[in-house]
């Protein structure tokens, strides 16, 4: 139980660290030149 | 937990306060008439909008934020305050980039363009030569286009953009056009044919068949990297991995159209009442349009995948693109007219498709260019 | 973790001093913001409305540690920011001040 809530822990962090920015590739629109 | 690339799509669906970028149809006045013309245009409307509305529409988009303007018609660089609006729009930190067919992009248009900031160009080609985009675009434009390029080149402008739409006649041409681009040093656009504008008229002979389609997308995947395709091809995720990019429909959510009057549209692909949502002349503006209009308010919303929830393959491919499927008189909760499982073509088969809406204005010329294909 | 995260060229210091690029345009939106670099025509998605706020505050701290601690940011979560900066500065997004 105690390592499942520490697992998730870490989880959160990484999906932290990941979430914090992301690029957008400009060129993701139809009609976009 | 939602993959990562996937709940950034889906927090943009839910719209942003302005668009990233929007499409700016400067005219519907060209010295062409492709076969294909998503705007089907050719004559100038007569309420196109002025000067001085233009200028006003891009204090409203500075004022926004929106970070650049894909401009283009018709031919934009037809109208004769062109560069005005160009140098206006960029000296007030909008970039623009634009696309033509070159027939007014001399050696001292090059240099023009060369010395301004923010500012990128895309020529249109559809064939490696003239046997093969003639019959599209019509007698002599290769050549302009080619000429537009060197004149590009010559005047120092650096990286420009080819786009090529990809039909037919073109797919066994992918290599040829990158080999191109690059010897301009120039990027490529592929981008998808969709039965909008005349385009309807062209479209059940000029769009790739359906092993074609499957060779488009294993050349993007090995292309993909340096090829621009404006997330043009997500239907094709149903194959497999998915392609580079965001891979979503962004009309009304991400991007618009301006059109030449000044109406709003979802996006440039589909000029028609249906997703008509305002217009730059009402009150309140663009931005009132952009942020209440009920059109955008309801593409905003969670889409349902409606005939295509018992297919594995939606959450890749979405359903497809909404204008292929209203053009074709398909449902928009189903699968696109060019479902790579054949799924759309059943419904086509089986006369699901009502009568095709036409579009609701047509600027074209009166005697457009006759298609012929070749034998 | 203190100190220094060496990724490549890109190394951001908790006591370097950085800025905005003055080539990017930041929008905010209800989630975070928007970093668009008319330069590189490149658009970066800030996702959370911290780490604006600490690209924003760079300018006007002393260092980093002053902007993180500024903006409430706490201790255990410094490197997942320090990562993010870095990729930022990759981006040319952000870039150290010269004063």
């Amino acid at each position: 139980m105690d390592e499942t809530i520490e697992d998730t822990m870490i989880d959160d962090e990484l999906l932290d660290e990941e979430l914090l920015i992301e690029e957008i590739s400009i060129d993701g629109m139809c009609g976009v030149y | 937990m939602p993959e990562r690339a996937e709940s950034l799509a889906t927090e943009l669906k839910r719209g942003l306060d302005a668009p990233i970028c929007l499409t700016w149809e400067l005219t519907y006045a060209c010295n062409l008439a492709c076969v294909h013309c998503l705007s089907s245009s050719g004559r100038r409307d007569p309420k196109e909008l002025t000067t001085a509305e233009a200028k006003a529409l891009l204090d409203e988009l500075r004022a926004l934020q929106v970070f650049y303007i894909n401009v283009g018609g018709g031919e934009p660089m037809i109208r004769r305050d062109f560069f005005e609006l160009v140098e206006y729009a960029t000296s007030s930190g909008i970039g623009v980039k634009f696309s033509t067919n070159g027939a007014f992009l001399g050696p001292e248009e090059a240099r023009k363009l060369a010395a301004m900031d923010y500012l990128d160009v895309q020529i249109s080609l559809d064939g490696i030569d003239a046997a093969t985009n003639d019959p599209i675009r019509g007698r002599g434009s290769y050549d302009i286009a080619r000429a537009a390029m060197d004149n590009l080149r010559d005047a120092g402008f650096g990286p420009f953009k080819i786009s090529v739409v990809v039909t037919r006649d073109s797919v066994a041409q992918l290599d040829d056009f990158k080999a191109l681009a690059q010897s301009y040093g120039a990027q490529l656009r592929v981008t998808r044919l969709r039965p909008s504008g005349r385009g309807a008229d062209t479209w059940h002979s000029l769009r790739p068949t359906n092993e074609q389609q499957r060779i488009i997308y294993r050349w993007l995947l090995a292309n993909g990297e340096d090829v621009l395709t404006g997330d043009s091809f997500f239907h094709l995720n149903a194959l497999g991995e998915p392609l580079p990019g965001l891979n979503m429909c962004g009309a009304g959510r991400v991007v618009c159209l301006i059109d030449p009057i000044g109406e709003v549209y979802a996006c440039p692909f589909v000029i028609h009442d249906e997703f008509r949502a305002g217009s730059v002349r009402d009150r309140g503006g663009f931005s009132e349009v952009w942020k209440r209009s009920a059109l955008f308010t309801s593409l905003r919303q969670p889409a349902s995948a409606g005939a295509c929830a018992s297919c594995g393959s939606y959450d890749a491919c979405q359903g497809g693109c909404m204008a292929a499927k209203f053009f074709t008189g398909l449902p928009l909760d189903g699968p696109d007219p060019e479902c790579v499982y054949g799924h759309g073509d059943e419904l086509l088969a089986v006369g699901v498709a009502g009568t095709a809406p036409r579009p609701s204005s047509d600027h074209s010329k009166p005697a457009p260019v006759a298609f012929r294909r070749r034998a | 973790m203190r100190g220094l995260l060496i990724l490549g060229a890109d190394v951001i210091a908790l006591h370097g001093a950085y800025e905005l690029h003055p080539q990017v345009a930041l929008r905010p939106e209800p989630f975070g913001a928007l970093a668009y670099h008319y330069g590189t025509r490149r658009l970066v998605f800030l996702r959370k409305p911290e780490i604006v706020a600490v690209v924003k505050g760079l300018a006007s701290h002393g260092d980093l540690t002053e902007t993180l601690v500024a903006c409430g940011i706490a201790e255990q979560r410094w490197p997942t920011f320090i990562k993010a900066l870095e990729n930022l500065a990759s981006s040319e997004i952000i870039r150290a001040r010269t004063c």
